[in-house]
C-alpha cells in the first residue's frame, strides 16, 4: 500500500510540480498516473523512491514513512522500471536481472533459482539468455527483462515509468497482456505512469488523472469513462469513450448479461476467440473478417457459442450506453 | 612585463614571418591532402577490399612518431638531394593528414541515409550529381571535422619540422632551447597554440557557412 | 566485383613491397649497422626510452583517470567546462615546448624529460575519461539509482565499465604519442633513442637516423597493437558494440 499525504513538490517560488496530493494505492492494485506531459506524473513517481525530494507532506509505503528509511535501503525495496529499459550494456542478462539481489547479498544459488523463475515468468528460456548481452535482444525482450529486473528481489511495491512507451503498438499490447498475467500471480502494489489512455484503461485498477500537478479524478477506469467528474476528464477521454470502454468488458461479461448466440455451422471461415478476451478485440476481429460470427471458446478450448456485431451492440446498449446516458442526464 | 615588451618589439616581425611560413607549410599540405583524401575516401565507399587496407595503412602511419618519420625520410629524400628542408616536411604532413581526412570522408559518405541515396537514384540523378548534390553536402560536417583534426595535428607536427630545416615556428623553440632563452620558447609555443586555435575557428566558420541549414544540427 | 578485389589486393601488395624495398635498401646501405656495432649503446638507449615512456605514462594514468572521475561528479560539474577548456588549450601547445620549458624549472636530465612527458600524457587520458563518463546514457544512471545502488557502486559497476573503451583508447593514444615525444627527450638531455635520431640529423649520418628512427617506429606500432588487444580483453563484451557506435 502506498499512501500520499498532502504531497507537494515545489522547485521554486513560482514553479510547483505537484500540489497537495492525497490518495492511496491499495495493496495488490495497479494505479495508473495519467495526464498530459508536464502534469507532474513522472515527478510524483520519482518522489516515491526519492529520486526527487518531497517538499511537503509524506509518502507512506506499507505503514512506513519513506523518509524514515535511508534512500538506498528504500530503493532496494521498491522495484523501478523506466521507459528506455535502463539495462546495463556491460552486464549479461543474468547480471542485469540479479543486480538488486546481488546488492542485497543473496547467494549464488538463490540468485540462479530466482533468475530461472523470473525468466520462465516472461516465457524466455533462462539457459539461452543467461549469458547474453542486452544488445543481442529485441526491444520487446529488453523491456521484458527491464520488468523482471524490477521484480528480482520480490519488492512489494513497484514503480513503472512509461515502461512500454518505446515499443511498437503490436508488441506493446502483447507485453501489456503478459504483464497483467504476471501481476495476477505476483500481486504487487504498482504505481504506473502513462500518457496513453488505452494503456491506462487496460492496465489500471484505478487511474489518477493529473493536470498541472493536481488530481482531476481518482477512480476506476469504468467510473472515469462513465462518470467523468468534470469537463477536463470527459474531454481527456474523448468522445469515443464508449468504444474505449469496450476494452473494459470481456466476452464473459456479455455472456453473463445477455448470453451468447448459437453457432451457425453454415457460416464458413469463422475465427475463434477466448471467452476472457475483451470486447474491443472481438469487434475488431468481427470487422476484419468475412463471416458474421466469431466462435467463443472457454479456457479448455471448448466451443461454447458465438458472438456477432449485433450482440455486442445490444450489450453496449444495456451496459455502457445505459450508464453513459445516466451520467449525462445527471 | 617590460622585458616581454622589449622582446616583442625586437622579435615581432620575425615571429610574424615564421608564423606565416608555418601557416603556408600547413595550408599547402592540407590542400594536397584534401585533393588526395576526399576522392579516395569517396571511392573507398565503393570498394570494401581497398577500404580496409587503406584505412589500416593510414592508421599505422599516424602512429609513427613525427621525429622518427623525419628520420626515415631524410635518407630517402637524400636520394634526390632533398633530404633536408621543405619537401620532406611537406610530404610528412600530407601523410599524417590522410587518416583523419580519408576516414571521416569514408564514414560520412557511408553514413548518408540509404533512403536519401535511393531517392536521389530514383529521381534519375547521375552518380556525380548524387555525390555533389546529396552525399557530399550531407557529409560535409563530418569531413570538415576530419580536416580540423588534421590541421591542428599538422600545426603541432610542423614544429618538429624545424629540426630538418623546414622553418616555421619550431625555429623559435629550437633556438630558444639551444640558447637557453625562455622568451623564445614561450613566444614560439604561444604562437603555435594561437595559430592552432585560430585555424580551428576559421575552419569551423567555413564549415558552418557551407553546411546547409537543413542539416546544421 | 573482382576488379575491386584486385585493386584492393594490389594496393596491399604495393605497400608490402614498398616496406620490403625500404628495408632491403636500408640493409644494403648498412643503415642498421649501428645497432650491431654499438649494441651496448643501443640497448642503453632503448632501455632509457622504455623507462621514460613507462614511468611517465603510469603516473599520468594514476593522475588523469581519477581526475577525470572527480570532475564528472555532481559536486565538481560546474568546473568541468573550465577544466576542459584548459585541457583543450594545453593540447595545442607543442610537445617540444613542454619539454623545453621544463628545463628552466627542473634543469636538464632524465627527470625533466619524465616530468614533461607525464604532463603531456595527462591531457588525452583525462579528456577521454571525461568523454567516456559523460556519454553514458543518463537513463542508466537513473535506473541504477532507482534500484538503490550507492554512488561508488554506480561508479564501479556501471560508469567505469561502460566508459572503459573510451578511457583505454585515451591511454593508448597517450602512450603512442608518448613514445614519439620521448624521442625528443634528447633536447633536454633525457636520453632515449632520440639521441641517435638527432645525432643523425646533426651529422647527416643515415646510419644513426635509421638505427634510431626504425626502432622508435616499431615500438609505437607495437604499443598501439598491444594496447588495442588489451582493450579488447578489458572492455566488457556488451559495451563494445555501444562504444563503437
Amino acid at each position: 500500500m502506498i499512501t500520499f499525504n498532502h504531497v507537494t513538490k515545489r522547485y521554486n517560488e513560482e514553479k510547483t510540480a505537484v500540489k497537495d496530493l492525497n490518495f492511496t494505492v491499495e495493496k495488490g492494485n495497479i494505479v495508473v498516473l495519467l495526464g498530459p506531459s508536464g502534469c507532474g506524473k513522472t515527478t510524483l513517481l520519482r518522489m516515491v523512491n526519492r529520486l526527487e525530494s518531497i517538499s511537503e507532506g509524506n509518502i507512506v509505503i506499507n505503514e512506513q514513512d519513506s523518509m524514515d528509511l535511508n534512500a538506498i535501503e528504500l530503493r532496494r525495496k521498491v522495484g523501478y522500471v523506466i521507459q528506455s529499459n535502463g539495462l546495463f550494456p556491460n552486464m549479461t542478462i543474468e547480471e542485469n536481472v540479479m543486480i538488486v539481489p546481488d546488492l542485497l547479498g543473496w547467494t549464488k544459488k538463490e540468485k540462479r533459482e530466482r533468475f530461472d523463475y523470473l525468466m520462465k515468468l516472461i516465457g524466455l528460456d533462462p539457459k539461452i539468455y543467461r549469458k547474453r548481452f542486452p544488445h543481442e535482444l529485441s526491444g520487446g525482450q529488453q523491456q521484458r527483462i527491464g520488468v523482471v529486473r524490477a521484480l528480482a528481489a520480490d519488492p512489494p511495491v513497484m514503480l513503472m515509468d512509461e515502461p512500454f512507451g518505446a515499443l511498437d503498438p503490436i508488441i506493446r499490447e502483447k507485453i501489456q497482456d503478459e504483464f497483467l498475467q504476471i501481476q495476477r500471480e505476483v500481486k504487487k502494489t504498482i504505481l504506473f505512469v502513462s500518457h496513453d489512455i488505452d494503456e491506462a484503461i487496460k492496465m489500471g485498477d484505478k487511474i489518477v488523472l493529473l493536470r498541472d500537478g493536481e488530481i482531476m479524478q481518482y477512480d476506476t477506469p469504468s467510473e472515469m469513462l462513465t462518470h467523468p467528474k468534470n469537463e477536463f476528464v470527459s474531454q481527456f477521454f474523448g468522445k469515443d469513450r464508449a468504444i474505449k470502454s469496450l476494452s473494459l468488458h470481456t466476452v464473459k461479461n456479455l455472456q453473463e448479461v445477455i448470453g451468447l448466440a448459437h453457432i451457425d455451422d453454415a457460416i464458413e471461415d469463422t475465427k475463434t476467440i477466448n471467452v476472457n478476451q475483451d470486447l474491443r478485440n472481438t469487434i475488431s476481429m468481427l470487422l476484419n473478417q468475412e463471416a458474421d460470427q466469431v466462435i467463443v471458446t472457454d479456457d479448455q478450448g471448448e466451443r461454447i457459442g458465438s458472438i456477432t456485431i449485433d450482440l455486442v451492440q445490444k450489450y453496449l446498449h444495456f451496459e455502457i450506453k445505459g450508464k453513459l446516458s445516466v451520467s449525462q442526464e445527471g | 612585463m617590460e622585458e616581454w615588451l622589449r622582446f616583442l618589439e625586437i622579435n615581432a616581425p620575425r615571429i610574424l614571418e615564421l608564423t606565416l611560413d608555418h601557416a603556408i607549410l600547413v595550408t599547402l599540405a592540407i590542400i594536397v591532402a584534401l585533393l588526395i583524401g576526399v576522392p579516395l575516401g569517396i571511392y573507398l565507399t565503393t570498394n570494401e577490399y581497398l577500404a580496409g587496407t587503406v584505412l589500416q595503412v593510414a592508421s599505422v602511419t599516424l602512429t609513427i612518431p613525427s621525429i622518427a618519420l623525419f628520420g626515415v625520410m631524410i635518407p630517402i629524400f637524400s636520394i634526390i638531394n632533398q633530404g633536408i628542408g621543405f619537401l620532406p616536411a611537406f610530404v610528412a604532413l600530407v601523410l599524417y593528414s590522410q587518416l583523419p581526412i580519408i576516414r571521416n570522408t569514408y564514414t560520412a559518405i557511408k553514413n548518408v541515409n540509404p533512403e536519401m541515396r535511393d531517392a536521389a537514384i530514383g529521381m534519375g540523378m547521375k552518380t556525380s550529381q548524387r555525390l555533389l548534390r546529396v552525399e557530399i553536402p550531407n557529409a560535409l560536417p563530418v569531413i570538415m571535422a576530419g580536416v580540423r583534426t588534421a590541421v591542428v595535428l599538422n600545426i603541432g607536427i610542423g614544429v618538429i619540422a624545424a629540426y630538418i630545416g623546414a622553418g616555421g615556428l619550431g625555429v623559435l623553440i629550437t633556438q630558444g632551447i639551444s640558447r637557453g632563452d625562455n622568451y623564445l620558447i614561450i613566444s614560439g609555443s604561444l604562437a603555435v597554440a594561437l595559430l592552432a586555435i585560430i585555424a580551428d575557428a576559421i575552419l569551423l566558420f567555413i564549415q558552418k557557412r557551407f553546411t546547409t541549414k537543413g542539416i546544421a544540427n | 566485383m573482382n576488379t575491386k578485389k584486385l585493386i584492393g589486393n594490389s594496393f596491399r601488395f604495393f605497400i608490402y613491397g614498398m616496406v620490403l624495398l625500404f628495408f632491403i635498401w636500408a640493409i644494403k646501405n648498412q643503415y642498421f649497422s649501428y645497432i650491431f656495432s654499438e649494441t651496448g649503446t643501443f640497448f642503453v638507449l632503448l632501455r632509457q626510452h622504455l623507462e621514460l615512456v613507462l614511468v611517465s605514462s603510469i603516473f599520468a594514468i594514476l593522475i588523469a583517470v581519477p581526475a577525470g572521475i572527480l570532475i564528472t561528479r555532481p559536486k565538481f560539474r560546474k568546473a568541468e567546462w573550465l577544466v576542459t577548456n584548459i585541457v583543450n588549450f594545453g593540447q595545442t601547445i607543442p610537445s617540444l615546448a613542454v619539454l623545453a620549458l621544463m628545463i628552466s624549472v627542473l634543469g636538464i636530465g632524465f627527470q625533466t624529460a619524465v616530468f614533461a612527458l607525464f604532463i603531456y600524457s595527462i591531457l588525452p587520458i583525462f579528456r577521454n575519461t571525461v568523454a567516456g563518463l559523460d556519454t553514458i546514457d543518463k537513463n542508466l544512471i537513473d535506473a541504477a539509482k532507482g534500484m538503490g545502488m550507492k554512488p561508488h557502486q554506480i561508479l564501479f559497476r556501471i560508469e567505469l565499465p561502460n566508459a572503459a573503451y573510451s578511457i583505454l583508447a585515451g591511454i593508448r593514444t597517450a602512450v603512442v604519442l608518448n613514445i614519439g615525444t620521448a624521442a625528443l627527450a634528447y633536447v633536454v638531455g633525457g636520453g632515449g633513442l632520440g639521441v641517435w635520431i638527432f645525432t643523425g640529423i646533426q651529422l647527416f649520418d643515415n646510419g644513426f637516423l635509421i638505427s634510431g628512427a626504425i626502432p622508435v617506429t616499431l615500438m609505437a606500432i607495437l604499443a598501439d597493437y598491444l594496447l588495442r588487444k588489451l582493450e579488447y580483453v578489458l572492455v566488457p563484451k556488451g559495451s563494445r558494440r555501444v562504444a563503437k557506435a
